[in-house]
């Protein structure tokens, strides 16, 4: 359980969103009252709750859907930089900058 | 052309019968579009010139003899639905100039139909919300009264419907989307069985919970396009398999009177009475049921879907598609295209998400909440039993004003009716039931309508009932 403190910087870095510190601060306000609220189905007994009934496994063919490349020029037109056909994105691994 | 009664079953007669062309039809709408949107704001984009085209394309179907029941029909499509060629961006910045790469299967559907698409309306960001407020884009307003909300989070497309700028739309429901705006709006809104219809091109937000279905007029409309939505699509892994078509006698609606004890306006809670009222009248059996666990929905809903939301909207990282904030390192191009891109309700509801499912928090909240989930779908399973449907008001209230529940707790709570089907899976319907008056003006209230997995027929029988009073 929560002891009414959260991290929220943590949170967001876990995340991968960038928040002004102003929102931070909201933030720590309104999360701990959300999360006093959710706590709430700790007292339900879900000692006896089993699998429902009538789930299913859903396969499909271990085979190629479409011809190789049928997709690729319309989904690439979406990617904001490419190379050729592919997604370009900054390098992954880089050096800090003295 | 008089739109103000206008359904789609008319449309059909009148449109088959020749006594006007689809062009006409598309045209009346497109005036009506250019006449009140500036003041309702439902729309983000309007298609004229293409359903113009489409329009043509309905009359040379109907000329030649090949109508379906949505030939010709002007339709609204909310913005977070895929048309291939179309920007879509779920009322968020991270979308704005996104352009979908394919049709939803729902759309396909639609366009095999010969379907009009007038254009894609607001919504709360991402879908999360319950008035519109959320959109990227500025609010959507409430026909009825301009000073409250339409509902949400498919605002737009309720708000379109019920101020005759489209026949019908399509919107999303995860805890209400669609049931809370129609019944703000005097619609029929369904949500219709977990799996019944192709979630393929919608975007996700909480994928347990999220289904397609239609806003309309009346429920005879709502058959009409669940009719043409439903089925089985192997692009949907979720789809359930095709079945007969049903056509059940309910007798015996149930009421969990319990849930209705406190937080419901006396004048909504005596409309919903008189609905009952009705449907005894009609020859249904209406009887109090125990579901004990429902007053738990909303808090589990609150746990279940933002951990749903952060995952699935990872994938909005600023390197595919959409909004790309540039930076030196991926890193920071991941938290600032997030950061700048996302708005402070789905912000709210990733961080959310990321705590109830991070290391350590994951068993008492997350795992807990699934688990409660199975019990209430339980009391479900338990209810229907003994009888056909279950019939809850939509709402406790009528649609409130601008700025009303800036507390997101408060904003929450409008959905405790809403949830519990979503968490269950099951179809439930909002059916108009008459207007309450707040400050002078006439404010519709939904009758809901919950039944077991795919009954929906049963709940388009006993919906037509309170319909008729």
């Amino acid at each position: 359980m929560s002891d009414g403190k959260v991290d929220i910087g943590a949170l967001a870095r876990l995340a991968r969103i960038e928040v002004a510190p102003e929102e931070l601060a909201r933030l720590e306000k309104e999360i701990p009252g959300i999360l006093r609220f959710i706590e709430t189905i700790q007292s339900v007994d879900t000692s006896s709750t089993s699998m429902p009934k009538g789930l299913r496994n859903v396969m499909r063919a271990d085979e190629a859907p479409h011809e190789s490349g049928a997709h690729t020029e319309k989904l690439l037109s979406a990617a904001p930089m490419r190379e050729g056909d592919r997604i370009a994105v900054k390098q992954v691994i880089s050096r800090k900058k003295k | 052309m008089d739109l103000s009664n206008l359904t789609i079953a008319e449309a059909r007669r009148a449109l088959d019968a020749r006594e006007y062309s689809a062009l006409d039809l598309t045209n009346a709408y497109l005036e009506s579009i250019a006449e009140k949107d500036i003041d309702i704001h439902a729309y983000l984009e309007v298609w004229a010139d293409a359903a113009r085209a489409e329009a043509r394309a309905a009359d040379a179907m109907i000329a030649a003899g090949t109508s379906q029941p949505l030939t010709g029909i002007p339709i609204a499509i909310k913005d977070n639905i895929l048309i291939e060629g179309r920007v879509a961006s779920s009322a968020s910045h991270i979308l704005e100039h996104y352009t979908a790469s394919y049709d939803a299967t729902a759309i396909a559907k639609l366009k095999a139909q010969g379907a009009v698409f007038l254009g894609r309306t607001n919504m709360d960001e991402f879908a999360m919300g319950s008035s519109t407020e959320n959109s990227a884009f500025g609010p959507t307003k409430n026909p009825h009264d301009t000073a409250r909300i339409p509902g949400g989070s498919s605002g737009g497309s309720a708000a379109a419907v019920a101020a005759c700028m489209a026949l019908a739309a399509l919107g999303s429901d995860t805890g209400g989307s669609i049931r809370q705006p129609a019944a703000h709006t005097g619609l029929v809104g369904l949500k219709p069985t977990y799996g019944a219809v192709s979630r393929f091109g919608l975007m996700p937000m909480g994928s347990s919970l999220d289904q397609i279905g239609p806003l309309a007029r009346t429920v005879g409309d709502a058959r009409i396009l669940f009719d043409v939505l439903k089925g089985n699509d192997p692009k949907d892994s979720t789809s359930l398999p095709d079945t007969e078509a049903q056509s059940p006698t309910p007798k015996t609606v149930g009421v969990p009177r319990d849930f209705l004890a406190e937080g419901v306006d006396a004048d909504v809670l005596q409309m919903f009475e008189a609905a009952l009222d009705t449907l005894r009248a009609a020859g249904y059996a209406v009887r109090d049921i125990s579901m004990p666990h429902l007053p738990h929905s909303l808090a589990v809903y609150y746990i279940v879907c933002p951990a749903e939301v952060s995952t699935n909207l990872a994938r909005y990282d600023g390197i595919r598609y959409g909004l790309s904030v540039p930076a030196d390192s991926i890193g920071e191009v991941y938290t600032k295209t997030r950061g700048a891109g996302f708005g402070p309700e789905v912000r709210r509801r990733i961080l959310l998400g990321t705590f109830v499912l991070s290391s350590g928090y994951a068993d008492a909240y997350y795992r807990k909440a699934r688990a409660v989930r199975d019990v209430i779908r339980n009391d479900f399973a338990r209810a229907f039993e003994s009888v056909d449907a279950i019939a809850l008001p939509t709402t406790a209230s009528p649609a409130f004003k601008f700025g009303e529940k800036s507390d997101p707790l408060a904003m929450y709570a409008e959905d405790i009716f809403s949830v519990p089907a979503n968490l269950a899976g099951v179809p439930a319907i909002s059916v108009p039931s008459g207007t309450v008056e707040r400050e002078g003006k006439k404010l519709p209230v939904g009758f809901q309508l919950i039944g077991a997995h795919g009954s929906e027929e049963t709940l388009f029988k006993i919906g037509e009932q309170v319909e008729k009073a």
